[in-house]
């Protein structure tokens, strides 16, 4: 089924503007499995009749690899051509599903004159939870479900939000459970800095088996992510135990939108 | 009297001998860090002193891991308050009295009191920190905590630990000898319950002997004291001494912020339309991207480097260090520190002035290419030391500089790189396909 998202390039020729820009990012744009995030996302957006618009051929990379590889000079480049992007578009206020896309863009892009309200989406999830708008409708979904929720580094520690993903897992009515290593103290996923894009250094184990293992440690029925590169490399983990059939990863996104019906992405 | 005299002078060339020598040493520490670059760390001055109150006075991130919080928290406080038992110290030293604090309150009731409480209190803790001693060694050579036995620890690094365990239990075991055979020449007069206790074992000897004891431990004491402050700026230990500016210029961004570079941002709008106004170039110099050395770094990172005790808890925590691979955070702070050494003696031995070397920070025997490849930039390591630093600002910037300045860069970054600048995303993917997740 697809679905309809509106772009900010469709709704400026209507003479339109949407409340918030959704900034999709290149996993969840173009990975297989981000994709299925993305979707979910937008469904809960269009359930709630969120006014919001994707920039869609519009986006770039934010240019957040690059920076972390060390290229200054392809970071900078992507930042003042998505800059221009959205400041033609006026926009204010961006939520995202990735947490590298979120700090880059809250943290960095001001001083290039990038400036705008943003979000990720477990503060935009946390919100419009606290504000009585997501409401499940089968709350047995989840029921006697463990999950288990990994801390993303760049919400986490680098932006210190801990509590926003997990009140969005408090709406779902399963049972919590912290691994080994939790909130300032998480164990990374392996992908940050560039990781993700080129091959681990000469070690004794992947990192993200390392925390898969840990997160195995706790029995969970569902590992929770809400960054899309930690939701590949728990994927991965996960797989490489051969637990792919008793333990799924899902993004917070992901079970909000089961939780409400919206299922079939 | 006279022998008073030579006392007191040989009291005062001491002092003034070891202070001069830790003057050297610090000034050395000092002149290192500001061979750093410049960088602004002094606004919002009202958190940043409230950082320092809370982080290094207050030790709140040591609380983290509770047990070895208290056993440092006990050194830390019977460090403190023991060094006021040096007032009364100076003074005898330079007038050759004996006990004069004491003397002067004996007969008020009330002063008496809190000398005498001063003392006790500094018996007790003194005791509690001999023991924490032993629980420190027994970490380190018994248990073998991980932390404290990486490779970067083998020879000085272990050493140096060693050496300020020793000296501390010196200073104790002085402190010790020092009261209990005053304890026993005063007949008990000064009421010291534990020196009182061991003050048993020396009744009989005579009172010269006593005399010369109590002398012993009091030079005993003091030579522990500026034996300490002349070492300190060539050990790990001056963390107690710089926790409190590092704390003070701590970062106060977020940690996920990492700052743009204005050179760069420079050439990109020049690239992007010639015609654009920039902010010209600060000096004539051809900009350097990243750095190579410890020149090229801040003296916030050089800070770092010598607020650094080796602690290992940033290490513990790495996740490329927990999955076996040669990047550990402890150690780009300890080779900072040793290249700037490096480059101190080097300037020493050529009138104070820096001539190249040919040498720097990456590779050369200090980080390699393979620690700085290893990183995930996940704030972990940031996270968890005690004092504020921040080893991932100098591995980024090390970073940039192999990139930017050297082209070295793994296969897969450099394809990255090109899918980046030809189709704005890190894989191989079309911008025009950008929005086909919407489709089923």
């Amino acid at each position: 089924m697809d679905i309809k998202v509106p772009t900010m390039a469709e709704m400026a020729a209507n003479g339109q503007k949407p409340d918030v820009l959704f900034w999709v990012g290149c996993s969840g744009s173009f990975d297989q499995r981000a994709q299925r995030i993305t979707r979910a996302f937008v469904k809960i957006l269009n359930h709630l009749n969120i006014k919001y618009a994707v920039l869609g051929t519009e986006e770039s990379c934010t240019g957040d690899p690059a920076k972390r590889a060390g290229n200054e000079f392809v970071y900078q480049m992507l930042a003042m051509q998505n800059i221009e992007v959205m400041n033609n578009y006026g926009v204010q206020e961006i939520v995202t599903t990735c947490p590298h896309c979120f700090n880059i863009l809250k943290n960095e892009y001001p001083a290039l004159g990038g400036k705008y309200r943003v979000r990720h989406h477990a503060q935009f999830l946390q919100e419009l939870i606290d504000q009585g708008k997501i409401k499940l409708t089968d709350a047995t979904t989840f029921k006697g479900k463990r999950i288990t929720y990994h801390d993303s580094c760049y919400l986490g520690r680098a932006n210190e939000i801990y509590e926003a993903p997990r009140k969005v897992l408090e709406l779902l009515d399963a049972e919590l459970v912290e691994m080994k290593s939790c909130k300032t103290k998480g164990l990374c996923c392996g992908a940050g800095g560039a990781q993700m894009f080129k091959e681990e250094e000469h070690g004794k184990l992947r990192i993200n088996e390392a925390r898969t293992l840990e997160a195995l440690e706790v029995s969970p029925d569902i590992v929770a992510s809400a960054c899309p590169f930690c939701n590949t490399m728990l994927t991965d983990g996960v797989k490489g135990k051969d637990m792919q059939v008793s333990v799924k990863v899902f993004d917070i996104a992901e079970l909000i939108a089961q939780g409400q019906g919206l299922d079939g992405f | 009297m006279v022998l008073t005299i030579v006392q007191s002078l040989c009291f005062v060339l001491f002092v003034g001998g070891c202070s001069y020598i830790a003057y050297r040493g610090f000034r050395n520490v000092y002149l290192n860090i500001m061979l750093g670059r410049s960088a602004e760390f002094t606004d919002h001055p009202g958190e940043r002193g409230k950082t320092m109150l809370m982080v290094a006075l207050g030790q709140k991130k040591m609380f983290k891991r509770p047990i070895a919080a208290m056993l440092h928290l006990v050194i830390y406080v019977s460090f403190v308050i023991t060094q006021v038992e040096l007032i009364e110290i100076f003074i005898d030293g330079i007038f050759g009295t004996h006990r004069i604090i004491f003397h002067a309150w004996e007969h008020i009731p009330a002063l008496r009191g809190l000398y005498v409480f001063a003392i006790n209190l500094i018996e007790v803790l003194s005791v509690l920190t001999f023991i924490v001693t032993v629980a420190f060694l027994y970490r380190r050579d018994l248990l073998k905590l991980p932390r404290f036995n990486k490779p970067e620890m083998q020879g000085w690094p272990h050493m140096d630990a060693h050496i300020i365990l020793f000296l501390e239990m010196f200073l104790i075991i002085n402190i010790f000898i020092m009261n209990s055979f005053d304890m026993a020449a005063a007949h008990g007069e000064y009421g010291f319950w534990i020196s009182g206790m061991i003050a048993h074992y020396w009744e009989g000897m005579n009172p010269e002997m006593l005399e010369i004891f109590e002398k012993i431990g009091w030079w005993g004491h003091l030579a522990g004291v500026f034996g300490f402050l002349m070492y300190l700026a060539h050990s790990k230990h001056l963390h107690i001494l710089l926790a409190f500016p590092n704390t003070y210029f701590s970062r106060l961004t977020p940690k996920g912020y990492l700052n743009n570079m204005p050179e760069v941002t420079r050439e990109v709008k020049l690239m992007l339309d010639p015609n654009a106004q920039v902010e010209p170039a600060a000096s004539d110099a051809p900009a350097k991207f990243g750095a190579k050395d410890i020149f090229d770094l801040t003296w916030k990172n050089l800070l770092d480097a010598y607020t650094c005790t080796e602690c290992g808890r940033c290490t513990a925590q790495c996740p490329a260090n927990m999955t076996g691979k040669k990047l550990s955070p402890r150690k780009i702070m300890m080779d900072t520190r040793d290249r700037m050494e490096e480059v101190r003696e080097k300037m020493d031995a050529n009138n104070g002035v820096w001539a190249d070397d040919g040498k720097n920070l990456i590779e050369n025997g200090y980080i390699s290419v393979e620690e700085l490849r290893a990183c995930t930039t996940c704030n972990a390591c940031v996270e968890e030391c005690p004092v504020n630093i921040s080893p991932l600002d100098i591995i980024m910037q090390l970073r940039r500089s192999l990139i930017m300045e050297d082209s070295n860069s793994p296969n897969e970054w450099n394809g990255m790189f090109a899918n980046l600048e030809n189709n704005g995303a890190p894989w191989q993917f079309s911008p025009q396909d950008r929005l086909n997740w919407e489709k089923a």
